[in-house]
């Protein structure tokens, strides 16, 4: 089991109100990921679940037991650091084995979790090995090993793929994901990457100054943004955000339309712009459009690839069911 | 190019020829010390730069049977070793909890330790020596021991500091997931990952120890006198003997000496501290 509550949490850091109180149920087996910019309080957040932060007020839940004053260890949780975080002087073996004995558990028992451990993460070959002989990848498949084997009742992970480089953290990404369906153990995930969070989760939290602005399943947070930031905050290419006249004949403040979600034409269209710099990715075109009159800079995301050199001009049409609507409040119109 | 290569090789050899050089001038005051400890006093008094003598074992029989040696150096044993292992026992904690769980003040903390450190010995010599007969732990191994490690501890804290603050904090955090008290992550993490930098923490307070002179000649007398108050006691009465002086100082330094030899790897290995992360 692993369902896990937050009661109204808050946290200050002398003056500064780093997480105003806060409530959140997370369910058990559950990927739920904290996303948002840097210092917003997520990892905090996340670090104060795993106790190794003190809450200033309110209350932890795991499985309705109250463990607010309970020390890390005894919470049931296991963690995976962005640094990784193994015990340099340790192998690989008995890195992953440290947990257990420190729990008491026998060495029979040990070794047959190591070993199935080291090999559904592939590590069999490398459990001689110190940490400092191994590759990023392998070290944090180390450290995931290591939290395995605990069998916790949810997994905390601390941005685990931001010191991987690019092809690493597609390929790690997938690992943690067939981990969870296998598991079906609750994972709480932090990342400021919203494709990383978009892809893997089930549910999104997304803070912003240790404000939860809303939480959802990923295609909810894609198609009903509940305020401007979200909206801003997920998807990539970003979403459009125009305000003034063209927001006002919609009966809004702002309204904000997603790259993917405009048309384009060299003769003909409701916006006319300028192409700026065009970037192609094969499979889609991201063209970056100036001197619309709305916004600085506009995205349009279109599918294989056009004609358009930088400073010809362009025509954009929104997809009219499509477009977003905020008000003064930046609240989403419904 | 031309400048890379003759530049590299001028580094090649100048370097080695003024560390050897540099060496040898520090060296050689302990070479003269041991050289004259085997002369007789007429031999070492001569102006010139004598190197061929007859060497003599007088000054070391005059030295263990006269002088009580052996007493002074086990007191000089006893006061360190107890010394050191006093300053690592407190040190370690405080550094510890500098270092991973600082407050506000630590900074300052530290700061004003260093500070003890400026402080005129001779400032509070006075005000100690009554202290001490006061408390009728004036001429003790206890005094010894404690302001010992009372004069160490500000250094031993500081470096102390500096090695843990290289573990990352993370490595500390990971323990207390895995289930490890303050106890165990001092044990399990922070003493093997430190390792170097306590062993060399631990050899750098025992010379400080060893060679502490101002106050083991001031705060005893008889019983807890280490051999800094032998070299002292030899040094004046009947006009200066400087072969038995010698003999005294080179059997005072000889046993640091060697140990420093002996830890030397231990020793850098603690300096270049750093290479877990």
């Amino acid at each position: 089991m692993g369902r896990i509550a937050l009661n109204k949490v808050k946290k200050v850091f002398g003056e500064v109100e780093v997480i105003p109180p806060l409530d959140l149920t997370i369910d058990d087996g559950e990927f739920v990921v904290f996303v948002g910019p840097s210092g917003c309080g997520k990892s905090t957040l996340l670090r104060m679940i795993a106790g190794l932060e003190d809450l200033t007020a309110g209350a932890i839940e795991i499985d309705d037991a109250d463990v607010t004053e309970v020390p890390p260890s005894k919470r049931g949780l296991a963690m995976v650091f962005q640094s990784y975080a193994l015990y340099p002087h340790m192998s690989v073996r008995k890195n992953i084995a440290f947990p257990m004995r420190m729990a008491g558990i026998d060495e029979a028992t040990q070794n047959a979790k190591i070993d199935a451990a080291a090999k559904s993460l592939n590590l069999t070959d490398y459990l001689d090995r110190k940490p400092g002989q191994l590759s990023g990848g392998q070290r944090q498949r180390v450290a995931i090993g290591r939290a395995i084997v605990r069998e916790p009742a949810a997994f905390l992970f601390d941005e685990p793929l931001s010191n991987l480089d690019a092809a690493l953290r597609v390929g790690m990404r997938l690992e943690i994901m067939e981990l969870h369906k296998k598991l079906e153990t609750t994972m709480i995930y932090v990342t400021h990457d919203q494709v990383e969070a978009m892809t893997m989760a089930d549910k999104i939290v997304v803070l912003q100054a240790g404000v939860i602005e809303q939480v959802g399943s990923p295609l909810e947070l894609y198609h009903t943004p509940r305020n401007k930031f979200v909206a801003g905050f997920i998807g990539s290419p970003k979403m459009n955000l125009i305000d003034g006249a063209e927001a006002m004949k919609h009966d809004a403040a702002t309204i904000g339309i997603r790259p993917e979600h405009i048309a384009v034409s060299k003769t003909e269209g409701t916006w006319k712009g300028r192409v700026g710099v065009a970037e192609h990715l094969g499979s889609d075109t991201f063209i970056h459009v100036h001197d619309t009159g709305l916004a600085d800079m506009m995205t349009v995301r279109i599918n294989g690839d056009i004609d358009a050199r930088h400073g010809d001009t362009i025509y954009l049409t929104p997809q009219a069911d499509q477009i977003h609507r905020f008000d003064a409040q930046e609240l989403r119109i419904a | 190019m031309a400048i890379v290569a003759e530049t590299s090789k001028f580094s090649k050899f100048a370097w080695p020829i003024l560390a050897w050089g540099v060496a040898l001038i520090f060296f050689f005051p302990i070479f003269w010390m041991v050289l004259t400890s085997f002369k007789t006093d007429a031999d070492a008094v001569k102006p010139e730069f004598l190197l061929l003598f007859t060497p003599t074992l007088e000054n070391y029989a005059n030295m263990t049977d006269n002088y009580d040696y052996w007493r002074f150096a086990t007191n000089s044993v006893i006061t360190s070793v107890s010394a050191t292992l006093l300053t690592l026992i407190v040190g370690v904690p405080c550094a510890y909890a500098m270092a991973f769980d600082p407050s506000r003040g630590t900074k300052d903390i530290l700061m004003w330790m260093l500070s003890t450190k400026m402080l005129p010995a001779a400032a509070v010599l006075y005000p100690m020596i009554f202290l001490a007969k006061g408390l009728g732990i004036y001429d003790t191994h206890f005094l010894v021991i404690m302001v010992l490690c009372l004069i160490n501890l500000p250094i031993v804290i500081w470096m102390l500091f500096t090695y843990f603050k290289d573990i990352p904090k993370d490595i500390i955090e990971a323990g207390k997931m895995d289930g490890l008290n303050t106890w165990g992550e001092v044990r399990e993490i922070l003493i093997p990952l430190a390792w170097g930098g306590i062993a060399s923490t631990a050899l750098l307070a025992f010379i400080f120890c060893w060679n502490e002179a101002y106050w083991t000649v001031r705060l005893t007398t008889i019983d807890a006198a280490t051999l800094s108050k032998l070299i002292e006691g030899n040094r004046a009465p009947e006009g200066l003997f400087f072969g038995r002086l010698s003999a005294v100082s080179t059997a005072a330094v000889g046993p640091i000496v060697v140990l420093g030899w002996f830890c030397q790897k231990q020793l850098v290995q603690g300096l270049t501290f750093g290479a877990v992360k």
